[in-house]
């Protein structure tokens, strides 16, 4: 763990105090680098240790089952089956929601079970299939892709990073220690088990090839990412907006608009070829990805719709059709100014920002949102963390504060406490020897920042301890999102401005 | 004589608040480590000490020592046992269960919890006595983060649990004491950890030593009245926690707990220590002997299944006896102790003691290797005085974790088990590099070091993926076997890197 400290005294044969723990210069980046991916990597593994979403609850278990199903149909059946309602595949238990990568990347973990333990993915044998093997199993097909995707992906971003000029360079390693130490994703993935890792951590390698002005390397990355899970696409209008503005920069614009075009399409013909041949197939796994008939929320999530349901019942007033309308314009109003700030002064660091707005703009106002999706956002604020600290720790804070009741459902709450602390701990780690890091003190007399949290603790403590009331069941369910939803609103308004704040810069300072 | 290098003083060290706020931070990584090892592995050690809390909660003094309701009888000494009573006050807020003398072999998860905390919270004895030791000598606060962040202290304490660290923190009091020169408080409360855990014996003649020629000078009636008061003070800790059982007439049995005979030289799991390298020799020996087509007859207690007896288990080399190890260990201890009482010098004290307790490893009776963590703590708190200090650190470290993952056998704890070491070396690694940096001619790893530390991931690799599908029905312990082998290597140089130290530089 290093942060580069200007001050060195070459002149002592003693060697100076080892400011720790963000050493000196001369502490080597590669092994500094290693020290803390290898501990993100303890914090995932220890982190796998508690239960898992579904845990011992038949008959529907939870999200744990349906990757164990997906494992189980993708390595039985063949890939034209997939999407389809048959005797083997029933659609109602769990069926396959997500775009075909995810289908393929089940394979081969289903292949990876099938090798140590076949009875875990057999075909319609293994429905609710649980051991302490099978779990170890599962839970080592997360970390592998973490390892693969993920870690490799947020290394290559580092590197980008330090050779750019978005002026604080000094800090990278917590930088690092900020993306990877990330409470959200470690707890989702590796606790209540999913695999964002591999759409978040191909999105990441697509941003850092952006970066580094890898455009086609980027596009075909960011598809990928999309091919995996269809919630990626709350980025694609700031990659949209940022790749086109670069493009008319530059000469023939309209050629260089082309060669990405044919390279994402060609991207998407390659993962979706089982199912290109007719537009049958393509339907079918079309109509599962987008499944309007579940209504504009489901639970308690921390956007628009629900939150707002609290006074205007939203469910009772429209049906399906002109909800799914509203939706789409409020969502693209919302992402609109980033869009169009991008496509005019396209920039690296406008574009860390675009993403970010977007991925708000998206998950505040459209249809089916989980409160998973919260990780979306949080990953470019990760990335944004030497800019903005405060916002970065606080929108972490705010999103697993929206995700209480699903960690309390998970019983994980010993290791949303853990991770918490160390990400806390990590983040507000003393030695702030990097001067102009402002990593940022608690403002105690900003009544701003005071209150919520007070709020959210006492939230936190009333949720586990204090029975609700019969009439209200769901009240404090209702009360932390809330309290996130105003803070994430708050998040998106200060995003949208600071960004547009960059163009302002823009002319000034040469930005890559 | 070469004099050693001082101890790195930091003229320009952060203030006193920030190093104590760095110091809270770095206990508060570790303790939140600990948190999230809570679900994992528990061995039998867990029930040990539950039954003990329940033990000493439930049963008068008397009994303490009498009790056979379980077969996990109190076999540490009297302190240890007051200290389970204290840890079992509160403990009916949380279950009950955790204080029933009938155990019905699992653990709820409130007594897991309970437990675990008390382990977690215990660490803070470790952590004072390391901030003390830090501060008073201005030492890099590295140093801490090298002793609380262990990964041997945290396989062994956190995760197979024992209170390793709450008696290390009292080691380490006892040791900062000495190195101020408050010989009175260091030999206080190393009477204290005495009457805690036994096993600390093997430093009590360097104590004595030391403290005779240290504490006890300055003329005959000035020494002659320091070793009354010193006598007195330890007499006191002794009597108040043996004296009760002496008043009951238990002492016999009180001994006959603490000091179980009847234990083969080796633990199942032959610790890295010097037989080891008997042991193989004598198999190989026979296996040689056999083959010349000599007459050799298989012992009736072997070594390959692991067992322990009372038999000799040697076919061709003499049997060792507690008495020959006694002798060794005692032989071994005597250069460290020659050079103390020559010249006391306060600041040798860590490393004399932990050589001490280097030499009861290496050649004593039935020694388990936990004990290492005995003088591998310690070694952390000197291991910044130079690069020399920080090489043999390295690799002893890393043995000395190596050496406990058996402990851990089960498949989910694996990946913890490799992190912990791996993170901790790299740690290690960056912290070392970074402080040693001006002297950039010879680096931390030299190429025997690297060798031998390939050779331990050989071991490892060859343990996980290859003897699984090659000799498992045969050679079923080639593995642990192994792993004892390669660390033994490591402890012995260790050992004699310790030795030669304390001859040339003290």
């Amino acid at each position: 763990m290093a942060k580069r400290k200007t001050k060195s005294n070459p002149s002592h044969s003693t060697p100076p105090p080892s400011h720790f723990p963000w050493p000196l210069s001369s502490s080597p980046p590669l092994a500094t680098a290693a020290t803390i991916c290898l501990f993100s990597l303890l914090v995932r593994v220890m982190v796998s240790l508690g239960p898992y979403s579904g845990q011992g609850v038949p008959p529907k278990f939870g999200d744990y089952e349906a990757q164990r199903h997906w494992m189980e149909i993708a390595l039985h059946l063949p890939p034209s089956d997939w999407y389809r309602n048959s005797s083997d595949n029933d659609l109602l238990y769990w069926g396959l929601d997500y775009p075909p990568l995810s289908a393929y990347q089940s394979r081969v973990h289903g292949l990876i079970l099938n090798a140590s333990l076949p009875e875990s993915v057999a075909l319609r044998t293994s429905r609710g299939f649980e051991s302490h093997a099978s779990k170890l199993l599962m839970r080592w097909t997360v970390l592998l892709s973490d390892l693969v995707v993920f870690f490799p992906a947020a290394l290559y971003f580092l590197w980008v990073y330090s050779r750019s000029n978005f002026g604080e360079k000094r800090a990278i390693m917590w930088l690092l220690a900020m993306i990877l130490l990330n409470p959200c994703l470690v707890l989702i993935d590796h606790g209540h088990f999913q695999y964002n890792c591999i759409s978040l951590g191909l999105t990441l390698g697509a941003v850092a090839a952006i970066l580094s002005n890898n455009d086609v390397v980027g596009s075909i990355l960011f598809t990928l990412a999309m091919n995996h899970k269809q919630m990626s696409l709350y980025y694609a209008p700031a990659f949209f907006g940022h790749l086109l503005g670069k493009c008319f920069k530059r000469n023939y614009s309209i050629l260089h608009v082309m060669k990405l075009g044919i390279v994402v399409l060609a991207t998407f013909a390659f993962v979706w070829w089982p199912y290109i041949h007719s537009t049958e197939a393509l339907l079918e796994v079309v109509s599962r990805l987008a499944p309007f008939e579940r209504g504009i929320y489901e639970d308690y999530v921390a956007n628009f719709w629900c939150s707002t349901s609290v006074f205007i019942k939203w469910k009772r007033l429209f049906t399906v059709e002109p909800l799914k309308l509203m939706s789409l314009s409020l969502t693209v109003l919302a992402f609109l100014p980033s869009l169009v700030q991008q496509v005019k002064y396209p920039s690296n660091l406008g574009f860390l920002y675009a993403l970010m707005n977007s991925s708000f703009s998206f998950y505040l106002f459209s249809f089916q949102v989980h409160e998973k999706s919260i990780l979306l956002p949080v990953l470019p604020a990760s990335l944004l963390a030497l800019q903005e600290p405060q916002l970065y720790s606080w929108l972490t804070y705010y999103s697993l504060l929206s995700m209480f009741p699903l960690i309390c459902r998970d019983k994980l709450l010993l290791q949303y406490i853990a991770s918490l602390g160390l990400f806390l701990l990590v983040f507000y780690s003393p030695d702030r020897a990097c001067s102009g890091v402002n990593k940022g003190r608690l403002y105690y007399k900003n009544l701003i920042w005071f209150v919520p949290l007070l709020g959210s603790v006492v939230l936190h403590t009333v949720y586990l301890l204090v029975k609700p009331p019969e009439k209200y069941p769901y009240l404090f369910e209702a009360m932390m999102m809330l309290l996130s939803f105003s803070q994430f609103v708050f998040f998106t308004l200060y995003s949208n401005i600071k960004q547009w704040k960059l163009s302002l810069y823009a002319s000034g300072k040469k930005d890559l | 004589m070469a004099q050693s290098p001082p101890a790195t003083k930091s003229p320009d060290s952060p203030p006193r608040r920030t190093s104590f706020n760095l110091s809270i931070w770095i206990f508060s990584i570790a303790t939140f480590i600990k948190l999230l090892l809570i679900p994992s592995y528990r061995s039998t050690d867990f029930e040990v000490h539950r039954h003990w809390l329940a033990l000493t909660s439930s049963l008068p003094l008397r009994q303490w020592y009498l009790d056979t309701s379980s077969i996990w009888t109190l076999d540490y000494p009297p302190l240890f046992a007051h200290f389970s009573y204290l840890l079992s006050l509160p403990a009916s807020l949380f279950d009950p269960a955790i204080t029933s003398l009938s155990s019905t072999g699992s653990h709820t998860p409130p007594t897991v919890l309970y437990l675990r905390l008390t382990a977690a919270f215990s660490d803070l004895s470790l952590f004072f006595a390391s901030y003390r030791m830090i501060s008073t000598s201005r030492r890099s606060l590295f140093t801490l983060a090298l002793i609380l962040w262990s990964p041997s202290l945290l396989i062994v304490d956190h995760v197979h649990f024992q209170y390793n660290g709450f008696l290390l923190g009292i080691f380490l009091l006892s040791l900062g004491f000495l190195e101020e020169g408050r010989d009175l408080a260091g030999g206080f409360v190393f009477a204290v950890l005495l009457c805690s855990k036994h096993l600390f014996l093997v430093a009590a003649p360097f104590y004595f030593v030391y403290l005779l020629r240290h504490y006890c000078k300055g003329g005959f009636f000035r020494g002659f009245s320091r070793l009354v008061i010193m006598g007195m003070a330890v007499a006191a800790v002794f009597a108040a926690s043996f004296g009760p059982f002496i008043y009951y007439g238990q002492i016999k049995q009180v001994f006959s707990r603490l000091f179980p005979f009847g234990r083969g030289l080796c633990h199942a799991y032959w610790a890295p220590n010097i037989w080891v390298f008997y042991i193989l020799l004598d198999k190989a020996l026979a296996s040689a002997f056999t083959k010349l087509g000599f007459n050799v007859e298989t012992p009736m207690a072997s070594f390959t299944g692991g067992l322990v007896g009372e038999s000799s288990p040697f076919s061709v080399l003499p049997q060792v006896t507690p008495i020959v190890t006694f002798i060794l260990v005692l032989l071994s201890m005597l250069p460290c102790l020659v050079k103390a009482f020559k010249n006391p010098q306060p600041r040798h004290v860590v490393r004399w003691v932990a050589y001490m307790c280097t030499c009861g490893f290496m050649f004593g009776w039935h020694v388990h290797e936990k004990a290492s963590l005995h003088f591998t703590i310690p070694l952390a708190a000197v291991a910044m005085n130079s690069l020399d200090d920080a090489k043999h650190f390295f690799i002893l470290s890393i043995v000395s974790c190596y050496s406990l993952f058996p402990l851990l056998y089960e498949p989910q704890e694996y990946l913890i088990r490799l992190l912990l070491l791996l993170t901790y070396s790299f740690l290690m690694w960056v912290g070392f590099s970074s402080h040693f940096a001006p002297a950039k001619k010879k680096s931390l790893v030299g190429w025997v070091s690297s060798i031998y530390l390939v050779g331990l991931a050989s071991v490892e690799l060859y343990g996980q993926f290859v003897h699984p599908y090659l000799f498992e029905k045969k050679l079923p312990f080639l593995p642990l076997m192994l792993v004892s082998f390669s660390c033994a290597i490591g402890m012995l140089y260790s050992w004699i890197w310790q030795l030669v130290y304390i001859l040339r530089h003290t």
